[in-house]
C-alpha cells in the first residue's frame, strides 16, 4: 500500500488545551515559522497515523470565532477560505474543552459551515466527574454532524481514537448543522444569487470583514451588497443568537449537570489570588523567585560553560598547526559562540516560569489585578504579560501586545517593552556587575551582585513606566477602547508541554542569535588582525625602533605585547574605535570599548563575544576566561579599564539604548511604519548615552 | 439576566462570549481598586472594564 500524506488543521478557543493535543499528536517532531510577511507564529507538526498514512499537523492560532479581531486570527480565516492554500487541511480537528462545551460549540458551528471534513475533540474529560458533568456522544454526533472524540490529554486518553478518526475523515458529513443564513433571507438570497459558485458563509465573512479572499470578487461582492458597519454589526448578533440557540438546544438532550458535584475550587482560589493585599504580596513573590533563579541559580552552570569555552580556545590554540586559520578559530569563532551558549540557563529559566504561569492560568489572574493601575501610566492590564515576558526577549514580548484591544495601550507597550530587561542585556550585565561589584553579602545573605542586577531590572521597569507615562500625555491617537479578559480555569500545567516550550523557545533563540553572533565575531577578527597601511604592514620594525629607543634593556614578551597593541590599533577596527571615540569617551569608554558597542548595535549580547574577540587578537598571552581578560585590561595610564564610573556609566547605558536590529524589525512590522521603530530608536539611545554621561561625570 | 444594550458600542467578541440578551451574568469579583469586574456571563469567566460594562442593561431575574 502506498503511503498517503494528509493536511490536518487544529483551531480552537484560547485555554482548551489544543497545544497539549497537537504535543500529544506530534512530540517533538515540530517546525515553529511564520506565515510570509507577518510575524504570526505556525507551528506546523508531523504525525504518523494507522493505514500508513502520514499527517501534517497545522496547529492554528487561539481564536472565540471566525470573526477575526487580530491578525492571529485573520491567519485563521485566511487558511480556511483558501482551498487553493498549499496547507489547507482535508479534515479540521476544533478543539473545544468539557467545561466550556457551549461556547467553544460556537466556533464549531462556524466551522461546520465551511463545509470541510470536522472532528469534534472534547479535552480535558478528566474533569467531567469532578464537575458532575455527563455527556451522551451518540446524540450529540447526530445533532451536530460530526464524530466527537473524548481525550484527555493529562492521561494520555483518546489520541489512539483520534488518530483513527483522523484517518477516516472521507466518512464524515460535510453537511453545516444550522442554517445561519435564516437571520436575514432576503439578503442572503441575494448573495447566493450573484455568486451561485461560491459558499454562502464564506461569501458573508469576506463581506462583514477584511480578509484576502480572492482580491477581483472582494470589491465586487462589497459594492454590491455592502451594509453599514452598524447594519452588519446587528446582522452579526443575530447570526450569534441564532448559533447559541442551536448550541442550547442541542446541549439540553446532551449534556447533563449535576452543579451539587462540583467544587468551588476556582472561586476560593481566585478570592486569594486577586485580593486586593494577598494578590499583590503573591504576584511579587513569584516575581522574587523568578529573578532569583535568574541571578543565583543559573550560576553554576553558567560558569561551568565559560570555563569549557576557554578551554577549549586554549585547546585548539595548542593542539593546532598555527596559522590564521586556528587563530580564526580560538580567537574569533569559539568566544564568539561561547558568548552565547553562555545564557542558556538563564533563558531556559525565563521560558520555564513564564510558560508556568501562563499554563496554570495564573497570568490572566495578574492582568486582572493590575489593569487598574497600569491604565494610570496609559497602559493596560495586559502590558503586563508583555512586560514581564520583554525579560526574556522583546520580540515574543511585542507580538504578545496583540491581544492588547485599544490601539493605543497597545502602541504604548510596544514603545517601552524593550526597556525591559531582556535576556540579552543578562550577560553583558553579569560581566560587569562581576568586574565592578565586590562579591560580598549584605545582612549576610543577600548578595551584593545579584541586589545590583536586581536594581538594573527595576531600573529598566521604572523606566519603562514613566515612558508610557509620558508617552499617554503626548500621544493623541483616538481608538475605541474594549477590554475583555478570559479567565480560564486553573490548570496543573503538564510537564511536557513546559518541555516542549523551554526547548523550542531556547533553541530557536540560540540558533537566531548565534547566526549573529557567528557572523559579527568572523567579520571582526578579520578587521582586528588586517590593516590597512603602511602602520600595519611595518608595526614590528615601528615598535622594536621606538623601545630601542625608550627602552633598550625591556624583556622580549613586553615587545612583543606592545607589537600586538600596535597592531590592533592601526588596525581596520582600531581606525573605526579611535575615529568613534571622541562621542564615547566622556561616557568613559575607550575605542575598544566603542566597538563592542557599535557591533553590540545589531544584538546586545554581541557585546562580551565582541571584546573576547578583540582583546584575544591583542594579547600575546594565553588567559583563560573573558572575565579575566577583561579585568587584566589597562589604560595607557596603568589603570583599570573597568572601573566602577565606566562600569556604571556602562551598565546604565545597556540598560536603556535600543540596541537589537530584530527589535526595531519587529515594531515596524506590528506597527506597519518605520516611524514608530525611529522614534523608539532615537529615544531609547538619547536616555542611553545621557544617563551614562551623567553616572559617569559624576563618579569619576 | 442581561435585557438590553448598545450594540455599536460593545464588541462582538463579548457578544461571541456569550454576552447576549436573555442570558445570566453573575458578578463574581471587582478588582482592586474598583476596576475591572470578574464576572461569569453563560458560563464563560470574563473580565470587562466598567466602562464597557456601563452599557450593558441588566436586571435581576
Amino acid at each position: 500500500m502506498s503511503s498517503q500524506n494528509i493536511n490536518v488543521a487544529l483551531i480552537g478557543n484560547p485555554n482548551v488545551g489544543k497545544t497539549s493535543v497537537f504535543n500529544a499528536l506530534t512530540g517533538l517532531n515540530q517546525q515553529v515559522g511564520n506565515y510570509p510577511g507577518i510575524t504570526v507564529e505556525k507551528k506546523m507538526g508531523f504525525c504518523r497515523l494507522p493505514q500508513n498514512i502520514s499527517a501534517n499537523i497545522l496547529d492554528l492560532p487561539g481564536t472565540y470565532s471566525l470573526n477575526a479581531s487580530s491578525i492571529d486570527e485573520n491567519v485563521v480565516i485566511e487558511l480556511l477560505l483558501n482551498r487553493n492554500d498549499r496547507l489547507f487541511p482535508d479534515v479540521i480537528v476544533v478543539v473545544a474543552e468539557v467545561e466550556n462545551l457551549k461556547r467553544n460549540l460556537l466556533l464549531f458551528t462556524q466551522i461546520k459551515d465551511l463545509e470541510v471534513p470536522t472532528i469534534l475533540v472534547i479535552n480535558m474529560v478528566d474533569r467531567m466527574k469532578g464537575r458532575g458533568i455527563s455527556l451522551d456522544i451518540p446524540l450529540l454526533e447526530k445533532e451536530l454532524q460530526t464524530k466527537i472524540v473524548l481525550v484527555s490529554t493529562r492521561k494520555n486518553e483518546g489520541i489512539t481514537e483520534l488518530k483513527e478518526a483522523i484517518v477516516n475523515y472521507k466518512n464524515l458529513s460535510t453537511e453545516p448543522c444550522l442554517h445561519a443564513s435564516s437571520i436575514d433571507p432576503e439578503y442572503f438570497d441575494g448573495l447566493r444569487k450573484a455568486f451561485p459558485n461560491q459558499l454562502l458563509y464564506k461569501l458573508w465573512l469576506v463581506v462583514t470583514q477584511d480578509v484576502n479572499f480572492l482580491n477581483l470578487e472582494r470589491n465586487e461582492i462589497r459594492g454590491q451588497f455592502t451594509r453599514s458597519h452598524s447594519e452588519l454589526k446587528r446582522l452579526q448578533q443575530k447570526e450569534t443568537i441564532k448559533r447559541y440557540q442551536f448550541i442550547n438546544d442541542v446541549l439540553k438532550k446532551g449534556m447533563t449537570i449535576n452543579s451539587e458535584l462540583a467544587t468551588d475550587f476556582r472561586g476560593k482560589l481566585d478570592r486569594v489570588l486577586t485580593h486586593k493585599v494577598f494578590g499583590y504580596v503573591i504576584f511579587f513573590a513569584i516575581l522574587f523567585v523568578i529573578f532569583q533563579a535568574i541571578f543565583d541559580w543559573s550560576s553554576v552552570p553558567m560558569d561551568f560553560i565559560d570555563q569549557l569555552f576557554a578551554n577549549l580556545s586554549s585547546y585548539v590554540d595548542a593542539h593546532f598547526v598555527a596559522g590564521p586559520l586556528t587563530d580564526l578559530v580560538s580567537q574569533g569563532i569559539i568566544p564568539g559562540i561561547g558568548g552565547i551558549l553562555i545564557f542558556i540557563p538563564q533563558i531556559a529559566f525565563l521560558f520555564l516560569f513564564i510558560s508556568v504561569l501562563e499554563e496554570t492560568g495564573y497570568m490572566s489572574r495578574v492582568v486582572f489585578l493590575m489593569d487598574k493601575i497600569m491604565r494610570r501610566f496609559g497602559l493596560s492590564g495586559k502590558s503586563v504579560v508583555p512586560l514581564i515576558s520583554g525579560t526574556a526577549c522583546a520580540i515574543p514580548a511585542i507580538m504578545a501586545t496583540r491581544n492588547i484591544e485599544n490601539w493605543k495601550e497597545r502602541l504604548i507597550t510596544i514603545l517601552v517593552t524593550p526597556f525591559t530587561t531582556c535576556s540579552a542585556r543578562l550577560p553583558v550585565y553579569a560581566i560587569i556587575i562581576a568586574l565592578i561589584i565586590p562579591d560580598t553579602r549584605v545582612l549576610g545573605f543577600l548578595s551584593l551582585q545579584g541586589l545590583t542586577l536586581m536594581a538594573l531590572y527595576l531600573a529598566g521597569f521604572a523606566m519603562a513606566i514613566a515612558s508610557s507615562y509620558l508617552l499617554s500625555k503626548y500621544l493623541t491617537l483616538s481608538s475605541k477602547s474594549f477590554f475583555v479578559i478570559e479567565l480560564p480555569n486553573y490548570k496543573v500545567p503538564l510537564a511536557k508541554n513546559i518541555a516542549i516550550t523551554v526547548v523550542e523557545k531556547t533553541k530557536a533563540f540560540v540558533l537566531g542569535a548565534g547566526k549573529i553572533i557567528l557572523a559579527i565575531s568572523i567579520i571582526l577578527w578579520f578587521l582586528a588582525s588586517y590593516g590597512p597601511g603602511e602602520n600595519f604592514k611595518n608595526a614590528e620594525a615601528i615598535v622594536t625602533e621606538q623601545v630601542k629607543t625608550t627602552q633598550p634593556d625591556a624583556p622580549i614578551d613586553e615587545i612583543e605585547g606592545k607589537i600586538d597593541a600596535y597592531k590592533l590599533e592601526n588596525s581596520y577596527i582600531g581606525i573605526m574605535g579611535k575615529s568613534i571615540e571622541p562621542v564615547l569617551r566622556p561616557l568613559g569608554y575607550d575605542w575598544k570599548i566603542g566597538i563592542a558597542i557599535l557591533s553590540s548595535f545589531a544584538a546586545r549580547e554581541v557585546f562580551v563575544g565582541t571584546l573576547a574577540t578583540i582583546y584575544s587578537v591583542g594579547d600575546s598571552e594565553e588567559e583563560d576566561t573573558i572575565k579575566s581578560k577583561m579585568a587584566a585590561e589597562r589604560l595607557p595610564d596603568g589603570t583599570a579599564v573597568f572601573n566602577f564610573a565606566t562600569g556604571i556609566s556602562l551598565l546604565l547605558f545597556y540598560a536603556f539604548a535600543m540596541q537589537c536590529i530584530s527589535t526595531l524589525a519587529i515594531v515596524k512590522k506590528e506597527t506597519n511604519s518605520w516611524k514608530w521603530p525611529m522614534i523608539q530608536l532615537v529615544f531609547m539611545s538619547a536616555v542611553a548615552y545621557l544617563s551614562a554621561l551623567t553616572a559617569y561625570q559624576l563618579l569619576s | 439576566m442581561i435585557c438590553d444594550f448598545d450594540i455599536d458600542l460593545i464588541p462582538l467578541k463579548l457578544l461571541e462570549m456569550g454576552c447576549l440578551p436573555g442570558n445570566e451574568v453573575e458578578l463574581l469579583q471587582v478588582a482592586p481598586f474598583g476596576d475591572p469586574l470578574y464576572l461569569d456571563i453563560n458560563g464563560s469567566f470574563l473580565a470587562i472594564r466598567i466602562e464597557t460594562a456601563q452599557h450593558i442593561k441588566v436586571q435581576k431575574s
